[in-house]
């Protein structure tokens, strides 16, 4: 039995009838490719409890976590745009993966300053969003990942805005804090290229369904034309 | 320069010209002795007290009413409610009053229901209560509407997050929601409290006698009834530099002030499932829906019921088509003038002139500060002896709604106007497409809805207009509005219900065809 099983889950958006059966182990990190429209995000939003599915199960660790409210779920998600709210500063928007009033002790203003280390922004607290690049911001929204201590960690094409050096090395503080931390990771991407840098294993998504997963290699190189039309070669 | 900029710059010189020549008129003229300043004290501290107060109750309502909306994005009537938020605004002020007066006047809806409860009370709703009461029923539907977008700006993404980082009602009231409020709530604020301050319709006919007078009420008095064209003027220079004031505050409190299309739907959010949570916003809602419906309701029964009593059929037939004719004429010389000063500021920001595009700006709003009646007055001091007043009142009346009116004309194109430039411009001068071309090709397709929205809303607005029309109204020239107003004041109330039905049916059907026949269908 896989760490996350995802079997038999249904919806509907638009016209688009979608259904996902998928298995993650522990500790992987597996990169979710396919064009655009496929219902990559829309399987994230599932999963984070962000949209309810009209059938099927979501299970971590043995449980079926379907009918809970999103903070309840074993999971994080970091979003393309908008992870940071504009009028906080850096600490206040880390603080709130502790305490979502954010009423902080000191020893919590400890960890906040601990973690925003651990992206390499220390000193950056007092810092509004708006001061900050693209690539800082992002950081600070992990920094707020490590502090919710979740088990899964989903990126919703979380680096697609920034340019390639920078996005290499936004993976390589995902790789570190995951092999750290013992996290398992959920990649949305539409670059090939960071699933091949970073992923263990790639599932392939066209038209709400999973077509194929497998190790990254294989899957990059199956002849299956939907994945051949997508990767153009 | 394009020539419609040209054109905007003459018009908006002459505008101002206009208006210092109106002053120097007024001040040179004979007065009554010199100004009485308790009498200008005591009415310019009434003012302020009720525009205040009005203020502040509106917003108390509001906000709640504002969040509730917010939280519940989905609920059978939402659109409806968010449309008859949109009705005080477009509805004549007469016919609202009215409205007003049928729920909580002496014989209105609240009496019957005391009455039936064996309770021999009547209320009182000439004075300041009245007039805080019409002033909230205009002003917070307004607020909602200008408080609402807030929300619809904050992203999708940014509710997710409350969700996941398990935010309850208070966390995302403490964490986002006031935040947000506070960077809005005082330039809402200004402009609801601008909008009491020079009110004239509620306080004349609500206000009671000499103790609740406003100061566009004491200007009107002074120059219709008392002759005293110099006391007219200084109240008229204390109300403007009073409105100069504010006007600079909201300048700097805020500048995302566009009336625009009605606001998107808000982005789906996680928080207030809870029973209690869904029963207070259930509760405020149809406390405001109340509020705001049943003046209407009101006016509908007891019109329907006067129709009876109404008027003779001819003398209606003449106010209405003097009504539309009036309407029409003023929103469209609004719409075009607004049309050319708009453009004139987008040129100047386009060309770097900051201050230029600000004084445009302003000389568009001066029908927010400077007193219509005031404007009025001095066109016919001017006018008095060179041309026949009688004859040309018409004409006195469309050019005096739309500079009333200009403001709120400005309010929808500026924006639009901004929008385009920054889409097309550089498009069109890559491909060498300007004046008559570019209009017909690029501009009129993408800004015939915001068109169609000013013109529709100057022409209500100038056919309710009862400044104008009690300046330079007479026996021959009565539209609906005055026609309501004398039945008003002559307590012949079921012909006035009727009166006020077929005004506001009038309005709307005027408002609505304007803004399908000339903005066409929807864009995409």
């Amino acid at each position: 039995m896989s760490y996350i099983e995802i079997s038999g889950l249904a919806f509907t958006y638009e016209d688009m009838e979608m259904r996902f059966d998928l298995a993650v182990e522990q500790g992987e990190l597996l990169a979710i490719i396919g064009p655009s429209g496929a219902g990559k995000s829309t399987l994230l939003a599932l999963i984070g409890g962000f949209e309810q599915a009209l059938a099927g199960a979501i299970r971590i660790g043995g449980d079926d976590i379907s009918a809970l409210p999103p903070a309840a779920r074993p999971v994080t998600t970091l979003f393309q745009d908008h992870n940071l709210f504009a009028h906080l500063g850096v600490a206040q928007n880390v603080g709130l993966g502790l305490h979502p009033g954010l009423r902080l002790s000191k020893a919590d203003r400890d960890q906040v300053a601990w973690a925003l280390g651990e992206v390499g922004l220390t000193g950056f607290e007092d810092r509004l969003p708006g001061q900050l690049s693209g690539g800082e911001r992002q950081r600070v929204a992990i920094a707020r990942c490590i502090l919710r201590k979740r088990p899964v960690l989903m990126l919703d094409e979380a680096f697609a805005a920034l340019g390639p050096a920078l996005r290499r090395e936004m993976l390589e503080l995902v790789l570190a804090i995951k092999a750290r931390e013992n996290l398992t990771v959920l990649m949305v991407t539409h670059d090939p290229e960071d699933a091949r840098f970073a992923a263990d294993r790639t599932a392939f998504i066209a038209d709400g369904h999973v077509v194929l997963s497998g190790p990254t290699a294989d899957v990059l190189s199956s002849p299956d034309p939907a994945i051949r039309a997508y990767l153009g070669s | 320069m394009p020539l419609l900029a040209r054109i905007g710059l003459v018009l908006a010189a002459a505008l101002a010209a206009a208006t210092i020549l109106v002053f120097v008129l007024l001040l040179g003229a004979g007065g009554a002795g010199a100004p009485q300043w308790d009498y200008i004290g005591r009415v310019l501290a009434f003012t302020f007290q009720q525009a205040l107060l009005s203020t502040l109750l509106a917003l108390l309502g509001a906000m709640p009413m504002t969040r509730a909306l917010a939280r519940r994005a989905v609920f059978p009537g939402r659109s409806l409610l968010l449309r008859l938020c949109a009705l005080p605004l477009v509805m004549p002020t007469i016919v609202g009053i009215f409205g007003v007066v049928a729920v909580y006047g002496g014989n209105g809806y609240l009496a019957a229901a005391a009455n039936a409860l064996g309770a021999g009370w009547r209320p009182g709703i000439y004075g300041l209560t009245g007039i805080l009461i019409a002033h909230v029923f205009f002003n917070l539907p307004l607020a909602i509407r200008l408080l609402l977008p807030a929300y619809a700006a904050i992203p999708a993404e940014t509710w997710r997050l409350t969700a996941q980082l398990g935010m309850g009602g208070g966390d995302i009231f403490r964490v986002i929601e006031w935040p947000l409020l506070r960077q809005r709530l005082p330039s809402v604020a200004l402009v609801v409290f601008m909008l009491c301050f020079s009110t004239f319709a509620v306080a004349l006919t609500l206000g009671g006698g000499p103790r609740a007078t406003t100061l566009e009420v004491a200007i009107y008095q002074a120059l219709r009834f008392d002759f005293d064209l110099q006391l007219g003027a200084v109240l008229a220079l204390i109300q403007a530099a009073c409105c100069a004031a504010g006007a600079w505050a909201v300048w700097h409190l805020g500048r995302d002030m566009a009336l625009g299309q009605t606001a998107r739907l808000v982005a789906p959010r996680f928080d207030g499932q809870r029973r209690g949570a869904r029963l207070a916003d259930a509760a405020v809602i149809l406390l405001g829906t109340l509020f705001v419906a049943l003046p209407l309701l009101a006016l509908v029964q007891k019109g329907l019921a006067g129709l009876p009593a109404a008027a003779a059929p001819a003398s209606l037939m003449r106010a209405a088509l003097v009504s539309l004719g009036l309407g029409l004429g003023g929103g469209l010389l609004a719409t075009a003038i607004g049309y050319a000063l708009a453009t004139a500021r987008q040129a100047a920001r386009d060309a770097g002139h900051r201050q230029r595009a600000l004084v445009l700006a302003l000389i568009g709003r001066l029908g927010l500060f400077v007193s219509p009646m005031v404007i009025g007055t001095g066109i016919f001091l001017a006018a008095s002896g060179q041309v026949d007043l009688y004859r040309f009142a018409a004409l006195g009346v469309i050019g005096l709604s739309a500079v009333m009116a200009l403001p709120f004309v400005l309010s929808v194109l500026e924006p639009a106007l901004a929008d385009s430039a920054a889409r097309h411009d550089r498009l069109c001068r890559a491909l060498g497409i300007h004046g008559w071309h570019r209009f017909r090709a690029v501009d009129w397709p993408t800004l015939r809805k915001p068109i169609a929205t000013a013109l529709a809303l100057s022409s209500v607005l100038a056919m309710g207009d009862l400044g104008a029309i009690a300046l330079f109204g007479h026996k021959d020239m009565v539209n609906l509005t005055l026609l309501l107003y004398h039945q008003l004041g002559a307590y012949r109330l079921d012909g006035a219900a009727a009166t006020a039905l077929i005004l506001l049916v009038l309005a709307l059907l005027f408002y609505w065809s304007i803004e399908r026949w000339v903005g066409g269908r929807e864009l995409h």
